[in-house]
């Protein structure tokens, strides 16, 4: 079959007058990896339920592997895989079961599905775990178990809400090589959700950065982050005129850029390691006394930024519901 | 005309079997108000009760008991679907692809097989306190009455789940239904002892007929030609499961 894994256009989501998703046009090639980075409440969640045919959206269309989300739903849920944000498992069957269950909603023959539960079971490290009940998991062992089932249909796609939300950092790193094993073993093309950065830098082919319902920006993590090209200087410090700092400091013809914040000043530099001991000198004659001086190549938090003009952390727009986020959008905007 | 897809089908069967009968508690606790039921009101309606002529109250009442049974396991098939909303498996079986009248078939094949056989051992305590079944060919035509009912009330179970967020709500509007639905349906008392413009209500009720079959079946008295019992219930089953498929079919997951 020719053309794309997944093609949307104008895929729009409104919920009473709030507009979740915003004519996002999205096109995915097959066997791409690729991450839809954001904070939480930028509509990740919302379009990952619209091509999962779990909600209709507003207004716009897309295909996946070919199927009309709208008309074809049941052809789109045979194509594809999906692990939710939340948990989604029998927690009173055992990890076999919920697979057994699986593969026979998905169509398949008892050899075919004994098979595939050995080999998916084996893909995540739980083939001893196979026979306990799910409530007797772990939160990192039920994700791998979803992530399993995910796959276990053969899936076109797979969708990856957050997979590794609330997990710690070596079930995340396990979690990372799974994911990327089965991309590149099975072949599958993977849309995954996140708001770590990291997670978004280290796995995906390319990344689309979501920020309050559109796609802000879109390319591989390495092009992205080159747009940044600098390095980043950050200097912390305890007191002082900072505004005036960050003054002083953008009339350097080697300084990018300057930012003052509330107690930091980020600066974007070329070649910053041989920048730093004449920014700590300006700064010691404006009087500033410096705490930290610390440098990084750019990340995917400062292609956020640049494309957002805010902290990825200050964009979040958790549970505290729809009018919190507008109120925090419009002092972003004021600022 | 939506497809069936009978493996789906098997399989929410299948997990309901596993879960039922992995809680024992679960199997005792749902055997217990009936018991008392037929055991507590059999012997102190014995009687008093005014019943049609020549029959134990002990006769009149097991089917009523087990038609009661049946009707009560429709709230618990409606609750194990808005259990399974609150801790996300629903989305794992409304993402997976089969039709939504499969999934309405399949999870009310389950919650029907578990009240027949809760609605075939209420009549061991029942045999055991004087209750006199006609024959193996009536103890047969019950099974057909039981399943009966039993698909009605479990597919308007899911029909109302279908339908609430919460299960307090959902608590409630099954109490409204179920208990008028019990009371009018005959299972205690006759109909005619009703006055007759609350009789009108008893034969809207679609477990009088279900009541009325039981017993036409199982102790060979009944109100209703056997003919009719059937039809009605036939009727009701088939609206009820449409009813559950089409509201499955508009509902969106979150």
């Amino acid at each position: 079959m020719n053309g794309a894994a997944i093609a949307a256009s104008g895929l729009t989501m409104r919920f009473d007058g709030f507009t979740a998703v915003d004519k996002v046009d999205l096109h995915i090639e097959k066997g791409e990896l690729f991450g839809l980075l954001g904070p939480n409440g930028a509509g990740k969640s919302t379009i990952i339920k619209m091509l999962t045919t779990m909600i209709r959206p507003t207004d716009g269309s897309a295909l996946v592997w070919g199927h009309d989300i709208g008309r074809e739903r049941d052809a789109v849920r045979s194509s594809i895989g999906v692990v939710f944000q939340d948990p989604s498992v029998d927690s009173q069957l055992t990890g076999r079961e919920n697979l057994d269950f699986h593969g026979r909603m998905y169509g398949m023959d008892a050899r075919m599905r004994q098979k595939r539960i050995e080999d998916v079971l084996d893909l995540v490290d739980l083939t001893d775990k196979a026979d306990v009940l799910l409530e007797d998991y772990s939160g990192g062992m039920q994700r791998r178990l979803e992530i399993a089932r995910g796959l276990m249909h053969h899936p076109d796609v797979l969708f990856l809400d957050e997979p590794t939300l609330g997990l710690d950092a070596q079930t995340r790193r396990y979690i990372w090589e799974y994911i990327q094993n089965m991309n590149r073993s099975e072949g599958v093309t993977v849309v995954i959700t996140t708001h770590y950065m990291e997670e978004a830098d280290y796995l995906c082919d390319r990344v689309a950065i979501i920020d309050r319902g559109r796609i802000v920006a879109l390319d591989s993590p390495k092009n992205l982050k080159d747009l940044i090209g600098a390095d980043i200087v950050v200097l912390e410090v305890g007191d002082g005129h900072l505004d005036d700092l960050a003054g002083v400091l953008s009339d350097f013809d080697w300084v990018i850029s300057a930012e003052a914040s509330e107690n930091a000043v980020a600066l974007s530099v070329d070649h910053g390691e041989s920048r730093i001991p004449e920014i700590v000198l300006t700064a010691s004659r404006a009087g500033v006394k410096i705490r930290s001086v610390s440098m990084h190549e750019p990340t995917l938090e400062d292609v956020f930024l640049e494309f957002t003009g805010k902290k990825m952390r200050d964009a979040e727009t958790g549970g505290g519901g729809k009018l919190m986020a507008v109120q925090s959008r419009m002092r972003a905007r004021r600022h | 005309m939506a497809r069936i897809d009978p493996y789906a089908i098997y399989s929410l069967w299948l997990r309901e079997m596993i879960r039922f009968f992995r809680l024992k508690s679960r199997v005792v606790g749902s055997l217990a108000p009936p018991f008392f039921f037929l055991a507590i009101l059999g012997m102190g309606f014995r009687s008093t009760m005014v019943v049609p002529e020549g029959v134990d109250y002990i006769d009149f009442l097991a089917p009523g008991i087990i038609g009661m049974t049946l009707l009560f396991s429709a709230t618990v098939g409606g609750l194990s679907m808005l259990w399974d909303r609150e801790f996300g498996f629903l989305r794992e079986i409304m993402v997976a692809p089969v039709s939504r009248l499969s999934i309405v078939l399949g999870r009310t094949a389950g919650g029907v097989t578990t009240a027949v056989m809760q609605g075939v051992i209420i009549l061991v305590p029942g045999i055991l306190m004087g209750l006199k079944i006609t024959g193996p060919g009536g103890f047969l035509l019950s099974l057909v009455f039981m399943v009966l009912i039993a698909t009605t009330f479990n597919s308007l179970g899911l029909a109302f789940a279908s339908r609430m967020k919460d299960m307090s709500g959902f608590s409630l509007i099954m109490n409204f239904m179920v208990f008028p639905v019990f009371l009018l349906s005959g299972a205690l008392f006759p109909v005619e002892n009703l006055p007759p413009w609350l009789r009108i209500l008893s034969y809207l009720d679609p477990l009088t007929y279900g009541v009325d079959g039981l017993r036409a079946s199982l102790v060979g008295v009944s109100a209703f030609p056997l003919v009719l019992d059937l039809a009605v219930l036939a009727a009701g089953c088939a609206g009820s499961l449409a009813l559950g498929a089409y509201l499955f079919e508009i509902s969106d997951v979150e």
